[in-house]
């Protein structure tokens, strides 16, 4: 099957719904099979047997994850520019190529500094 | 990233035990944690506790031998052994060399076995199934052993005042020998799949260092010990049983980190095919018991035994006021040592050490909570 | 035959293919995960439930099916139950570019390699709120664990398919697969392949980089808190789905797609997808767990800049001799591969004893015996 450009995005749309909702309704049939008997230490959070101690699990966290988060933006948003340059790259030639050499190693040029500023370190 | 103080974010407060994955059996550590990293650590204890030392006062010297091997239950017989060595030494009387060799083979047994769990649970704390698996495949076969031996895998029962239970049973010593030729082998398998890994290597290279100095201020034992740089083995320095007769090395450490506490159990596994093996050649004639009175009644006076089991120096420190039952059994656990230490090595770790270094220290909840 | 008969057929076969592939593995690989790290650590695993056992996942799913799906009370209950039903639309749309066969593509986009990697963040967000929604604190630090890993592995991943994208000059899958008719892109960029691998094994969460659901750390990570067919669908369907898409995109990116001998067809994609699968079970049975600085290093310091470094070599080949480049950058690649191999063992180590020595001065490897 070699449905035209529309067509495709046609069913990646249904797949999106009904993949969705199929786990809706197993989780719909399952709520209807299941025996229910919630009580509250069964709804209770988990903490390895004993009451949650001191402190709320929604609390303010380590900033360690979100900078990898920050740095993982603008590598994101590079790929966004080198996906179509790779796709003409070729027909860009040798200045179109030193133009995107040049933007990753700035790109490279930043991972060095938040490397050497220590925000790759884990401690 | 620079962590001013006024950056610092709220500490969060981790549960981990007493029901958890590798608790081993019911630890609950309290963590204090920045992100990942630890800030502070609060062993609690005391899940397991079923007051060994007052339940021995309750009981004739002969009622208290079934509940011995359940404190350390992953090798019971070095407290069996620890115990029959307090008593004999009260009442001075010695077992029959033959009973003493028996002991020494029995206790290696155990200590393989103990060190297979340790190694297994160690990997598997770091997220290595595989190894785990290996070791208990070889366990089994040295579980079947201790079965021929005491008729029992695991509560063993084995040790009695003055000797020990049974004789070798008929092909024991075929099948143990037939072992003893094939686990070699399997532990230069085992460091195939761990030792040479980078990714163990990376988990176990200097985490959870304890100093010479900081173990013997701590009063470690055991492989914790000799992984520290601290060749004390009780099998030596206070020979015991039919060890002086029996040639082996003390495996040590030098920097006493996850690796070399890892690298001691294997270099031990080996020491103990050789410590059995010459046992099973030396083995004297002879009866493996003697007449001892039925109601015993040792001499007053207190005694202090210790035996080095696979996790360091069992003791028992034992008050007889010549009556039917003890006066005071108080029992010395390595384990207790090695887990009141994490508070002091534990912080600046992270979570996934925490279960790592847990793992390489071998503890044991029914020895530490007695 | 009208239009319309023609997309309606088109459409529901297009729907049942999009559900058949994750339902599918999820009913096949943890069955194969089971039995092969079941062989690979002596052992059976399970083999009663029909031939082989072969239906135990069936089994298991009717078990999941009629158990309590328990929200807990504080919760954000909706976010929760959303949860995965987000993640689960990542298995079910990555399918709709794969070729299956010549001209058999669900969906034919030109764009199909951006369009795999953008739906692939969908699972990272359907188990971030997983983690968020929970209120759990493990499951909390498995979510953080998770979205910081996947986020900086995706980065490599994304590089070694822009490589690809580079060679073929199309980021239509059609025409990826159309570009191996000679050879295939394993051979002439093996570094890539590599890396692809490496980067997968993070991306779909598993050994040695299975932190966010660090069995013996986290408990379950980010899914400590579900049970019941919410469970279900994340253990089976999103994670074996993502393996499924993993697999598929690999096989087809490096491994020819559906091509093989005698005539090309989807039963050659299914044989490389389960050559691919069975690489991420014999880790599973290997390798320990990497801990969370490690790995995060390794994407950043290791994997970010080797794959930049790929990127602009393979660029400036292609650029100097346009003609024949497959060549030049194959050998460029099978020598950085090498060299990779043959010196990442020797300075990992290396670099482990130098920190260790840091730690504790003096010491080195191994053990002496005294």
């Amino acid at each position: 099957m070699t449905p035209d450009f529309a067509q495709s995005y046609v069913y990646v749309v249904a797949l999106a719904i009904v993949g969705v909702g199929f786990v809706f309704a197993t989780l719909g049939i399952s709520r209807l099979l299941q025996l229910r008997h919630p009580y509250a230490e069964k709804l209770s959070p988990y903490e390895c047997g004993v009451e949650p101690l001191i402190g709320d699990s929604w609390s303010p966290f380590s900033v360690r994850y979100y900078i990898y988060a920050l740095l993982f933006v603008i590598f994101d948003v590079e790929a966004v520019f080198v996906y179509p340059w790779a796709l003409i790259f070729r027909s860009l030639g040798k200045t179109g190529f030193a133009e995107m050499m040049i933007f990753i190693a700035v790109l490279l040029f930043g991972l060095l500094y938040a490397w050497a500023k220590g925000a790759l370190e884990w401690q | 990233m620079q962590n001013e103080p006024d950056l610092r974010l709220e500490e969060m407060v981790l549960n981990m035990g007493p029901q958890h994955p590798s608790a081993h059996g019911v630890l609950r550590l309290v963590l204090h944690l920045d992100g990942e990293m630890i800030v502070s650590v609060d062993p609690s204890i005391g899940y397991l506790h079923r007051g060994f030392e007052k339940l021995a006062e309750n009981r004739t010297y002969l009622q208290f031998f079934s509940m011995l091997s359940r404190l350390d239950y992953l090798a019971g017989f070095f407290m069996e052994w620890t115990y029959v060595r307090c008593i004999e030494g009260l009442m001075e009387i010695g077992p029959p060399p033959r009973a003493e060799y028996l002991r020494v083979i029995a206790g290696e047994l155990n200590r393989i076995i103990s060190h297979h769990m340790a190694i297994g649970d160690y990997l598997l704390n770091l997220g290595a199934v595989t190894p785990v698996l290996w070791t208990f495949r070889d366990r089994e076969d040295v579980l079947d052993l201790l079965e021929m031996l005491t008729g029992q895998r695991m509560m063993y029962n084995y040790a009695r005042v003055g000797g020990v239970r049974y004789d070798l049973p008929d092909g024991f010593e075929e099948q143990c020998r037939k072992f003893l030729r094939r686990f070699p082998v399997m532990i230069d398998e085992y460091e195939q799949l761990i030792t040479g890994n980078e990714i163990f290597l990376a988990r176990s290279l200097g985490m959870g260092v304890i100093t010479a100095e900081q173990a013997l201020d701590y009063g470690l034992s055991g492989p914790n010990l000799r992984a520290s740089g601290v060749a004390m083995d009780l099998r030596r320095h206070d020979p015991y049983s039919a060890y002086p007769e029996l040639d082996f090395d003390i495996p040590t450490g030098a920097s006493g980190d996850s690796f070399d506490r890892y690298k001691c159990r294997i270099e031990e596994l080996r020491q103990s095919v050789r410590i059995i093996e010459q046992a099973l050649d030396a083995l004297p004639g002879g009866p493996v018991n003697m007449r001892i009175p039925p109601m015993l009644r040792p001499p007053a006076g207190a005694i202090y035994r210790a035996v080095e089991t696979g996790r360091g120096e069992w003791g028992n420190y034992l008050v007889s006021d010549g009556s039917l039952r003890p006066y005071r059994l108080k029992m010395r656990d390595s384990c207790f040592v090695a887990l009141s230490t994490m508070p002091k090595i534990l912080p600046g770790h992270n979570i996934a050490d925490v279960v790592g270094i847990a793992g390489s220290l071998d503890l044991i909840m029914g020895a530490v909570d007695r | 035959m009208s239009w319309g008969l023609s997309f309606v057929i088109h459409l529901i076969a297009a729907l049942v293919i999009g559900l058949a592939v994750p339902a599918l593995s999820a009913l096949v690989f943890p069955f194969a995960v089971r039995r092969l790290s079941g062989f690979m650590s002596d052992r059976l695993g399970p083999n009663r439930v029909g031939p082989a056992g072969f239906f135990q996942p069936i089994a298991d799913f009717l078990k999941l099916l009629l158990k309590e799906d328990v929200a807990p009370l504080k919760a954000d209950r909706r976010l929760f139950r959303l949860a995965p039903a987000i993640a689960f639309i990542t298995p079910v749309l990555a399918v709709s570019v794969i070729p299956f066969s010549k001209g058999f593509t669900i969906a034919n986009l030109n764009v199909g390699l951006v369009f795999i990697v953008a739906f692939s963040s969908f699972t990272v967000l359907g188990i971030l709120l997983a983690g968020w929604a929970s209120h759990n604190k493990y499951s909390l630090l498995g979510g953080l664990r998770s979205v910081a890993q996947m986020v900086s592995y995706e980065i490599p991943m994304i590089l070694n398919i822009i490589i690809i994208a580079m060679l073929v000059g199309s980021l239509s899958l059609n025409d990826v697969v159309g570009a191996q008719g000679k050879i295939w892109f394993i051979a002439v960029q093996p570094l890539a392949f590599l890396v692809f691998i490496v980067a997968g094994m993070a991306e779909l969460n598993r050994t040695p980089f299975d932190l966010p659901e660090a069995e013996s750390e986290l408990v379950a990570g980010y899914l400590t808190e579900y049970s019941g067919m919410r469970f279900g669908f994340f253990y089976g369907l999103v994670e074996w789905g993502n393996a499924s898409i993993w697999a598929l995109t690999g096989a087809t990116l490096f491994l020819g797609g559906w091509r093989g001998p005698f005539a090309g067809n989807p039963g050659w994609l299914i044989l490389k997808v389960l050559v691919l699968a069975f690489a991420v079970i014999w880790f599973f049975a290997t390798f320990p767990r990497l801990q969370v600085d490690q790995l995060m290093n390794f994407a950043w310091k290791v994997l970010i800049p080797l794959s930049l470094v790929n990127l602009g070599v393979t660029g400036l080949l292609i650029i100097l001799l346009p003609n024949s480049f497959l060549p030049p950058v194959a050998a460029f690649s099978w020598a950085s591969v090498i060299t990779i191999i043959l010196l990442m063992g020797p300075v990992l180590r290396k670099a482990l004893l130098r920190k260790r020595l840091k730690l504790n001065p003096g010491t080195e490897l191994g053990t002496s015996q005294s």
